[in-house]
């Protein structure tokens, strides 16, 4: 595993008596991307602000490399930040643009003029170097933010929600052509996103994070197939969630039915919330699955049908190939293993949690 | 720390600096001895006394006259003018939007003076040669308030409403005119602070018999000024301030609504 | 169709603006190159050339060129103090420097003169701490002193407003990539307000250079600038051709500094300023 590069111990921010992290502590290790996920107002800009150095913490440090840079200003801090809307320079050319943090540690012009003919070849913007900022595009603008902090050699590359400006289409070119620089430089990424689908498509490690706590850290899939709480498995993706009562080991009860799972350790009558993810349903005849119920609506999702289905008292979202109409009398079935139980939120942080979902 | 109270301390001596002569002002308006450099006692008598004043009440009457309308009279044209030179192209656009810069840029003198000679030939100078001048340069103070808030506004919601079966004014009415509607408020504020404050221009284009408060302190100056003046500029100056203090209140309220 | 009447809405402005904006100034260019009988000179512009006009010219020039001078280092700062307050609300600012305008301009600068003066506050004050008078008004500094105060909110607001466009994004973005605080205000804050520079300046030094009531006022008939030349040929010696013909030469000096202020700008604002 690598070494670690950042280590923000016990972070507090408040902004006058609202609080932003409460306690916040995250390890980032070299090379790695990572994802900030979060509704707005989770904390997760706050973050990046604290790591850029445009703010500073109520309490709590922040190492990078092992060196205390709590207090450090931006301009002496090793990481570069690729800011939500650009912020580029409207006064410069895209070549001043590029060159500024170059000019200002005082490169020689040789070194100078490679480094913007490099950054803007990664970028595939090669022979903009004399091109206004107002002459070019949201995508376009947002390479040269990107070219204009990587230029710097950065061990660490900070981004606001980067692609929130830009159009779907752009979005997912951009989100290959950013994994493609970070494996080209060989830097860390710290990224910032409210979108679910740009976080498990290009990270490494996500973090999700709701009202100044973190929620989970995980690989992608982690966070996706076993979510952490019943906030997470709703921020990432669609999912069923249902009250239910784990009666003993591997026996959970919901809507009225009995269901194995695989779940242990919850104690014995305990309340839980169920999560299924809509893939997971499966539908087939009254008689085959574990509880019956009508269909009431029915979308057709390219890729899938978007299917409600009214069984017991709740409305089942289930995303599956094959077309039921609507009326039809279905049965319905789950397999243990995609069956999550999760605890009931206990403590006042889950407690938060629970009221934002 | 330092630096923020060293601002504080810089704001406070620009604003002694600006509002020292209002203050004194306001002290003379109370002061019970016609000089002006001795203090005689707190008095009212000069709020009083300037409403039997002729010459200044005709002086005033007259500045309320010409500020008000002139200033509704601009606002009218000047936001005509701009939803017009909106709809203008480039070459159209430049030209206007050039010479509505004209009278703002022009020095005040050569601006009334043109006038003057102008007027002579066709007319005697009065009344109606004061509203024009103020006219012409209130005008391009409502088109420059008025037209970055067209830019603003929406195109394509107004042009949704003649889609959905509005006419072209039912659709200025509903969807334009509230968008556009601070900038001809300010735009109206300004000319009326514009014309208020004149003086350069109505001492040119005025005849004889016509004053306004500015032009009849500049021609009794040596007579000394009465203390009614103070008066009656300090009046004006409070029922300025609670108007505008009023409005600010009341539009930051309106802001924090809609946040 | 209807794009093509919302056009005719400027109708009477475009009247007024041949009637009331070019004609005028059609007519004192007529004035200034005719003489009282009617018949063509440029005796009247080249007046110019006499050593009393010259010579309020040249101290109008150089009253004006102080007082922008004095506004600009004023108002720098004070846009600067003024935008890290973050107010909300920035129209209260402009209130703050436009309400002064709603007490007569005549009297504001009647109170300057009863401040300045022989026996006023200032001198008073300055005699309590043992320090000798000073004779104040009725000279040039007077006059300087009474423009600054009239015409500071001219260039205060557009560099307010200039510096309230330059997003807090922009700023970090340049500390971020290295830049000190002084780096900062170099290399971004100044060539982005420099727009609103130079629309102060132009807004200060034209109604500095041809304004003729503070002087009278604050000047006490001892300091003659070009205004007041031209307003006694107008209003004492009734030489209308004369007075047109140095307002001629005024409106050059207006037009020529606006374009060079202009020009300076356009180039300023290009980027080349590393």
């Amino acid at each position: 595993m690598p070494k670690e590069l950042i280590h923000l111990s016990h972070i507090t921010k408040s902004y006058e008596t609202a609080v932003i992290l409460d306690d916040l502590d995250l390890h980032i290790r070299e090379n790695e991307f990572m994802t900030l996920l979060g509704p707005s107002g989770c904390g997760k800009t706050t973050t990046l602000r604290l790591l850029g150095g445009f703010e500073t913490p109520d309490a709590g440090q922040i190492f990078f490399d092992g060196t205390d840079i709590t207090s450090l200003p931006p301009n002496e801090r090793k990481l570069n930040t690729v800011f939500q809307k650009y912020a580029l320079f409207t006064h410069m050319s895209i070549a001043e643009n590029i060159a500024f943090g170059l000019k200002i540690s005082k490169k020689s012009k040789t070194y100078i003029d490679d480094k913007i003919k490099y950054a803007l070849k990664l970028v595939n913007l090669e022979g903009y170097e004399k091109r206004s900022v107002d002459s070019l595009s949201g995508g376009q603008q947002q390479r040269i933010a990107i070219a204009r902090a990587i230029v710097n050699e950065p061990k660490v590359l900070l981004l606001d929600e980067p692609l929130g400006a830009l159009d779907l289409k752009l979005r997912q070119d951009m989100q290959y052509e950013l994994i493609r620089l970070k494996e080209e430089l060989g830097i860390t990424f710290v990224y910032v996103t409210h979108d679910q689908e740009e976080a498990l498509t290009m990270s490494d490690t996500i973090v999700v994070m709701n009202q100044g706590y973190i929620q989970q850290i995980g690989t992608p899939e982690d966070i996706y197939n076993e979510p952490a709480n019943a906030f997470v498995a709703d921020f990432i993706g669609e999912s069923n969630i249902i009250d239910g009562r784990m009666l003993q080991d591997r026996l959970v009860e919901f809507l009225g039915v009995q269901i194995t799972c695989v779940d242990t350790g919850f104690g014995q009558n305990q309340p839980v919330d169920v999560v299924i993810r809509p893939e997971d349903v499966e539908l087939s005849d009254p008689a085959n699955g574990f509880m019956e119920g009508d269909v009431i609506s029915t979308i057709f999702k390219g890729v899938h049908y978007e299917i409600e289905v009214h069984a017991n008292g709740y409305d089942w979202l289930v995303h599956t190939t094959k077309m039921f109409p609507v009326g039809a009398h279905v049965g319905i079935h789950v397999i243990p293993f995609n069956i999550h139980i999760m605890n009931k939120p206990e403590s006042n942080d889950e407690k938060a949690v629970e009221s934002d979902v | 720390m330092v630096k923020k109270i060293g601002g504080r301390i810089y704001l406070g001596i620009i604003f002694l600096f600006l509002y020292l002569p209002i203050l004194v002002l306001l002290i003379l308006s109370f002061n019970n001895s016609k000089s002006r450099v001795a203090w005689g006692g707190f008095t009212a008598k000069w709020y009083v006394s300037m409403f039997q004043n002729d010459t200044i009440m005709d002086a005033f009457a007259m500045t309320l006259k010409i500020t008000l309308t002139a200033s509704i009279l601009a606002t009218i044209i000047g936001t005509l003018a701009a939803i017009g030179i909106q709809a203008m192209r480039r070459r159209g656009k430049a030209i206007l939007i050039g010479a509505t810069n004209i009278p703002l840029l022009n020095a005040d003198i050569v601006t009334g003076i043109s006038m003057m000679l102008l007027f002579v030939r066709f007319t005697k100078l009065g009344f109606s040669t004061v509203l024009i001048a103020h006219l012409t340069f209130d005008i391009p103070y409502v088109i420059l308030n008025v037209l970055p808030k067209l830019n603003q506004a929406s195109r394509s919601a107004y042009e949704a409403a003649l889609d959905l079966g509005a006419t072209p004014f039912y659709a200025f009415y509903k969807i334009v005119w509230p968008d556009i509607r601070p900038g001809v408020f300010s735009g109206f504020l300004m000319a009326i602070t514009m014309s208020l404050d004149d003086f350069s221009i109505t001492y040119f284009t005025k005849g004889p018999g016509v004053n306004t408060l500015s032009t009849m302190l500049y021609t009794e100056l040596r007579k000394g000024i009465k203390p009614e003046m103070y008066a009656l500029s300090a009046l004006l100056f409070g029922i300025a301030l609670a108007l505008l203090l009023i409005m600010n209140y009341r539009s930051s309220k309106k802001n924090d609504i809609n946040n | 169709m209807y794009k093509w009447k919302r056009q005719f809405l400027s109708g009477p402005y475009v009247v007024w603006i041949a009637g009331f904006i070019i004609l005028p100034i059609l007519t004192i260019f007529y004035y200034g190159i005719t003489d009282s009988s009617g018949s063509f000179t440029l005796a009247n512009i080249f007046a110019i050339a006499e050593p009393i006009h010259m010579k309020a010219l040249l101290l109008s020039l150089k009253l004006a060129l102080l007082c922008t001078a004095f506004c600009l280092i004023l108002s720098y700062p004070l846009a600067m103090i003024l935008n890290n307050l973050h107010l909300k609300q920035q129209s209260f600012v402009v209130f703050i420097f436009v309400l002064p305008m709603w007490m007569n301009f005549m009297l504001r600068i009647l109170a300057w003169q009863l401040l300045l003066s022989n026996n006023g506050i200032l001198n008073t004050i300055l005699e309590g701490l043992g320090m000798p008078k000073l004779q104040l008004l009725n000279t040039p500094s007077a006059v300087v002193f009474g423009m600054v105060y009239d015409f500071l909110p001219f260039m205060i607001l557009p560099i307010y407003n200039a510096m309230g466009r330059i997003q807090r994004d922009v700023v970090d973005a340049a500390r971020d990539l290295g830049a000190s605080e002084l780096q900062v205000f170099l290399k971004i804050i100044l060539p982005l307000t420099i727009s609103g520079v130079i629309s102060g300046i132009i807004m200060v030094f034209v109604p500095a250079l041809t304004s003729f009531v503070i002087s009278n006022l604050l000047g006490g008939g001892k300091v003659l600038l070009i205004g007041n030349v031209i307003e006694q040929e107008f209003m004492q010696n009734m030489d209308w051709n004369m007075g047109s013909g140095l307002s001629i030469v005024l409106m050059i000096f207006v037009v020529a500094s606006m374009a060079f202020m202009n020009a300076h700008g356009s180039e300023e604002g290009g980027g080349a300023v590393w």
